[in-house]
């Protein structure tokens, strides 16, 4: 099995501020670290490896010191390590992330499998995985709770819906997100450390992807634009009622169904 | 805009013309030609022998003119709509209102019954309906097949989708075969006199929000969370519904699903989006029956403060508290808590804080957002009964 693991360097912490002076996050001072629902990701494949045997990759995109969270994988276990990087990919969204991941995975090779945490505690979209799946021309299953078998051909998985558990046999080559929880992830082992501190990690920019026009990567790439950003308004005004003199009960169902707890 | 580009590689075999379900390749001068039938369902660049078509976009700015309408997916599962359908219908009719649209909605499925029908209450102008057998389950890649077909044809500025797991998992792979913009789980929307979507979403777990707007592509693609909008209210029937089909090699998936499973194990407390919570005010282990219909009715999980494990009442795995777990649901309603620091730490960052106790000078109601100064075994047979006596519960 050649499994490929796309991971992501966030913010150490999600309790970010704003700078009221230029309107931009304040990330200095705050330390990195792997999102921490990629560790799932690359647990599955680590287990995958263990009962199947094959390689396991890892891919990120972001700026040279992304190379630390590389490290990291590869104490956890991950054999070899591609991060694309170049200045000329800053400020992507979905779609030109998921089209860069996409032609970097084109240029390092093919696989047979392709594995994205749920979500990334930064920009919490979720939504980077499918479309990844979707330029690749491969389809994907979502919110992967379970592996139940693994063939040549195909797996077939559970995945975790709002109120049920769907069964679902994929096709490979096949790109799959993971739950939290699918299996807890390994601690980095000193060992490894040692074993792969020497091991390279292959940088890839712009120029190495078979698209190269600009158009497509970063900010020229994104239709997306953020036009501000800002601290949400959590001064929710209190309201206390004295059940005597009001209907505390009526009271609050009149806040549930505002609320949308109750319908109507 | 967007459109096929035939390359050098090409050898006249003939293949695309075979596989295009729209007749919209043709020879014409010893070449093939993409004419107005193309919905860029790209099974010509799938089926190419030698790779040479492509998907091309430009980077130039689209006609926006072009893109009329709010296009909503309406997500259908297990025999009924998703009540996320009927929000975003509310939110597209405000939108077109805005800006003098359409409001059109996608269902898709198989066994529909009444339910295209229906949504013609809501003032929606369109419903398009694909009912197939091979739409009974949901299969993202022909799901998105199916929207690309009707989007491509229809042309609405706007898409919207509701932010659930499946609607998380569709959407970014019809926004990719657009190259337009999608904007994930939005909580706010809004838009501008020239159809440009105001865009508005938590990052950062909820500490942060941006505002995003799709300036130079059309589509535009957004998943919005569920419960956020306002449902729409009923208004006169005007609309139409319209069935469609789309050729069976588009209804062709890589994905099976062997087995749908209702979840009947309970969430853990720290994973509940509703949680109720049995303080000291109850005052016996058979009362917190009480308790648990509240959280039965509003979908949630029942909750307790230390004493009420101590004494053997509820499970440990129920205990809120620095010596027990730490929750963040969306909605916390506390009945008969005082609400000791130890416990408060662990639950004051839930979205909605709802307080029933007896004692106004409490330390439950400095964090409550809504609090009822009394007696639980009042207030909350009344709130079960005005719950029951409503139409239908939330889920």
């Amino acid at each position: 099995m050649n499994i490929l693991v796309c991971i992501k360097q966030v913010p150490g912490t999600t309790k970010v501020e704003i700078d009221p002076a230029n309107g931009v996050l304040r990330r200095d001072g705050i330390a990195s670290k792997m999102n921490p629902y990629d560790l799932y990701a690359l647990e599955t494949a680590l287990t995958i490896r263990e009962q199947h045997d094959g390689l396991v990759s890892v891919i990120t995109m972001g700026p040279p010191q992304a190379e630390a969270i590389i490290r990291e994988a590869y104490m956890m276990g991950a054999d070899q390590g591609f991060l694309l990087t170049d200045r000329r990919f800053a400020g992507s969204d979905v779609l030109a992330t998921s089209y860069t991941l996409s032609q970097g995975i084109r240029t390092i090779g093919s696989f047979d499998l392709i594995i994205c945490g749920k979500q990334t505690t930064d920009g919490d979209t979720a939504q980077v995985g499918a479309a990844i799946a979707e330029w690749l021309d491969i389809p994907h299953v979502t919110w992967v709770r379970a592996i139940r078998t693994i063939t040549e051909r195909g797996m077939t998985v559970e995945k975790n819906m709002a109120e049920s558990i769907e069964t679902v046999s994929i096709q490979f080559p096949c790109l799959i997100t993971v739950d939290k929880d699918i299996y807890m992830p390994r601690l980095p082992s000193y060992k490894k450390m040692i074993e792969t501190n020497n091991r390279t990690i292959t940088s890839l920019s712009l120029d190495d992807l078979p698209d190269q026009d600009e158009n497509h990567y970063g900010l020229n790439g994104s239709p997306t634009q953020v036009e501000r950003i800002f601290q949400p308004d959590d001064s929710r005004e209190q309201v206390i009622w004295d059940d005597a003199m009001d209907d505390g009960a009526d009271k609050l169902f009149t806040v549930l169904i505002n609320e949308k707890y109750i319908r109507t | 805009m967007d459109g096929l580009i035939i390359g050098q590689q090409c050898t006249l075999c003939g293949k695309c013309l075979e596989v295009c379900p729209f007749d919209a390749l043709e020879l014409i001068d010893g070449r093939i030609q993409v004419n107005a039938n193309c919905r860029l369902c790209r099974l010509c660049v799938k089926h190419c022998p030698e790779q040479a078509i492509r998907l091309q976009t430009s980077a130039s700015v689209v006609d926006k003119s072009e893109w009329r309408g709010i296009m909503v997916f309406g997500e259908y599962g297990d025999g009924q709509l998703h009540p996320v359908t009927i929000e975003l219908i509310g939110k597209a009719r405000e939108l077109a209102g805005k800006t003098k649209m359409a409001v059109s909605v996608v269902l898709v499925g198989h066994d529909l019954g009444q339910t295209a029908d229906s949504l013609l209450d809501y003032g929606v102008n369109t419903v398009y309906v694909y009912d197939d057998p091979a739409l009974a389950t949901f299969r993202v890649d022909v799901y998105a097949n199916v929207l690309t077909e009707i989007i491509g044809e229809m042309k609405p500025s706007v898409v919207l989708i509701g932010g659930t797991s499946l609607g998380r998992s569709l959407a970014p792979r019809v926004a990719t075969r657009f190259r337009t913009g999608l904007t994930a789980d939005c909580t706010q929307l809004d838009i501008k006199d020239n159809t440009d979507l105001i865009q508005i979403r938590p990052a950062f777990g909820g500490n942060i929000m941006a505002q995003i707007i799709t300036t130079r592509t059309r589509p535009q693609f957004a998943t919005v969370r569920y419960k956020v909008m306002d449902s729409a209210v009923k208004t006169v029937r005007t609309g139409k519904v319209i069935s469609r089909s789309i050729p069976s090699d588009l209804l062709k998936s890589r994905l099976e699903v062997v087995r749908i499973e209702k979840k009947d194990a309970l969430p853990s407390i720290t994973e509940a989006d509703v949680l109720v919570v049995a303080g000291q005010g109850v005052r016996s282990k058979d009362d917190l029956v009480l308790i648990r219909q509240l959280a039965d009715r509003l979908g949630g999980q029942i909750a307790s403060t230390r004493p009420m494990v101590e004494k053997g009442w509820l499970d440990y795995t129920r205990q809120i508290g620095l010596s027990g777990r730490t929750v963040k649901p969306k909605l916390i309603i506390t009945c008969g808590v005082s609400g000791a620091i130890q416990f408060c730490a662990c639950m004051n960052a839930a979205d909605l804080i709802i307080a029933i106790n007896r004692d106004p000078a409490a330390p439950i109601f400095r964090i409550a957002h809504y609090g009822i100064v009394g007696d639980l075994y009042n207030v909350i047979p009344k709130l079960i009964q005005r719950i029951e006596g409503s139409a239908q519960y939330a889920i």
